[in-house]
């Protein structure tokens, strides 16, 4: 634990914002769609073995961006397909992504009705 | 005080206000950044709790999302956004906020339909190209043996 892994966390997560901002002013696509690109984005580069190694240098900075939920999809799938062959291909992304997917349902629905109704002003 | 055209489109540049998107990208690089800092210490966290690695990364991604999905319940998270774009969009904190701001917005009209069908507006796509992506990989990994990652 020293002050440079959070100082690389800090650059590569802030690093793949600005990209993402850069396609949001200079494109249009919507915010929904570059949530979509993100999760394929992650899946597809881990796919190629490409994103690992920015989660070794990167830690949160590479995982917390949503790049690292297709990375977690991509790793799971990996690791059940070694295991049990093809029954991986479909058990292996849910199973990685988990955690995430079962916490942001459980804590949205909560979130959600907690919510004080907007107030317009 | 007399210039050439080269010199006043340097005056010019040096005067000017930086771009829209030079600001935006600025804002979205620190506010990203910071949030994927938070993520290092709640990492560091869950780590020094005596988590393995990929159980460090399934509470980091856990804790993340309860942060995200409980600043959107209060009204924050909508503030710092406004201000980062991207910044707070593209971490799994926005990813939280893509899920609960549109369940909010629509509790009057139930549970069910309300709050239960839309906190999948953005969660259903991208659950449906993530997923489907992977199962793809998935069939690649099973039919042409090897490839790279893991």
């Amino acid at each position: 634990m020293s002050w440079m892994e959070y100082l690389n966390a800090f650059w590569v997560g802030g690093a793949i914002c600005a990209v993402c901002q850069v396609l949001i002013d200079r494109t249009k696509l919507t915010p929904a769609r570059i949530l979509v690109g993100l999760v394929v984005t992650g899946v597809v580069l881990q796919a190629f073995g490409l994103y690992q190694p920015v989660v070794d240098y990167a830690g949160a900075g590479a995982t917390v961006p949503l790049l690292g939920f297709g990375y977690s999809l991509a790793k799971g799938v990996a690791k059940a397909v070694a295991e049990s062959g093809l029954l991986g291909v479909f058990t292996g992304g849910v199973t990685g992504a988990a955690g995430g997917i079962a916490a942001a349902i459980v804590f949205g629905c909560l979130f959600a009705l907690l919510a004080k109704p907007k107030s317009r002003s | 005080m007399k210039l050439d055209k080269q010199s006043y489109q340097r005056l010019l540049e040096q005067k000017s206000p930086p771009s829209p998107l030079a600001r935006d990208c600025a804002k979205a690089f620190l506010f990203g950044g910071l949030i994927c800092t938070v993520g290092e210490a709640v990492s560091n966290f869950w780590q020094w709790r005596g988590l393995d690695t990929t159980d460090t990364a399934a509470a980091t991604a856990i804790t993340m999302v309860f942060l995200g999905a409980l600043l959107t319940c209060l009204h924050i998270y909508e503030k710092l956004a406004k201000h980062a774009g991207a910044g707070t969009l593209v971490p799994i904190t926005g990813f939280a906020n893509a899920i609960v701001s549109p369940a909010m917005e629509f509790k009057s009209e139930g549970l069910i339909l309300g709050v239960g069908a839309k906190l999948f507006a953005i969660a259903g796509p991208v659950l449906v190209y993530g997923i489907s992506a992977s199962v793809v990989y998935g069939l690649f990994l099973v039919f042409l043996g090897g490839g790279g990652g893991a």
